[in-house]
């Protein structure tokens, strides 16, 4: 199951719908080993496309170190889907290469840049296998909920 | 001669786990066949028909190696590779 705060949800759906009808990419960092997407970073897509997205080569760099100096991993890649489901496609579940990641697919494909309800899905892709799970939306990021007692 | 190759988490079991290995090589294409050496099933991972693969980034002291030579780019002891599967998709 994916956990994940109204916030850092709303702003990947921003994302997406923003970046329509092209694809919109980004992560979302969190303590490793935490399973807690605490830091959501928007990416460019480089490849500037309505059917393929790809991280910057230099800025994928920069973004790893930046993680790595923060003992952080990407709890949550995402990308959207502009004219189709919310679903990895076989390009998607052939290039999957964070075995713990939860991989969220947002389709803007009904509402476009406007307003509206859009599809958001999460799967864990591992040895090209997908395995769709539920998404729990919470009012606050999980680590201000942590117990202070 | 010792170089320091970061290792993504999808190439770990490779590696015992580690994060980070040491190896030996006077380009990026020796020092893949030292990897391969200690680390067998790790070159067809990089490399597909004597190439680098597509979406595999590998970065010498933050250059990609893409831009300074690919698999004949030099290297020098102390240097840092970094590997990094690219993220994308369709």
């Amino acid at each position: 199951m994916l956990t994940i705060d109204q916030a850092t949800y709303d702003a990947i759906v921003a994302h997406a719908k923003r970046d329509h009808p092209d694809e919109a990419c980004g992560i979302v960092a969190g303590p490793e080993g935490s399973d807690r997407p605490e830091r959501l970073v928007e990416m460019v897509n480089a490849a500037g496309s309505p059917t393929f997205y790809e991280f910057d080569s230099t800025e994928l760099l920069a973004l790893y170190k930046e993680m790595w100096a923060n003992d952080e991993e990407p709890v949550v890649v995402y990308h959207s889907h502009t004219a189709t489901e919310a679903y990895p496609s076989r390009t998607d579940i052939g290039l999957a290469s964070e075995p713990n990641a939860h991989y969220v697919l947002v389709s803007t494909r009904e509402h476009g840049n406007n307003e509206g309800p859009v599809e958001f899905r999460s799967y864990r892709i591992v040895d090209g296998e997908v395995t769709e799970e539920e998404v729990t939306v919470v009012p606050e990021p999980a680590s201000n909920m942590r117990s202070t007692g | 001669m010792a170089i320091e190759v970061r290792i993504p988490t999808i190439l770990r079991n490779y590696t015992d786990g580690e994060k980070a290995v040491s190896a030996e090589g006077a380009t990026l294409s020796a020092l893949i066949d030292d990897l391969e050496a200690n680390h067998p099933g790790i070159r067809e991972r990089l490399i597909e028909n004597e190439d680098l693969r597509r979406f595999v980034n590998v970065y010498i002291n933050d250059e990609d190696v893409r831009f300074i030579g690919g698999l004949e780019a030099t290297l020098a002891d102390g240097d840092q590779v970094v590997v990094l599967p690219a993220v994308a998709g369709g």
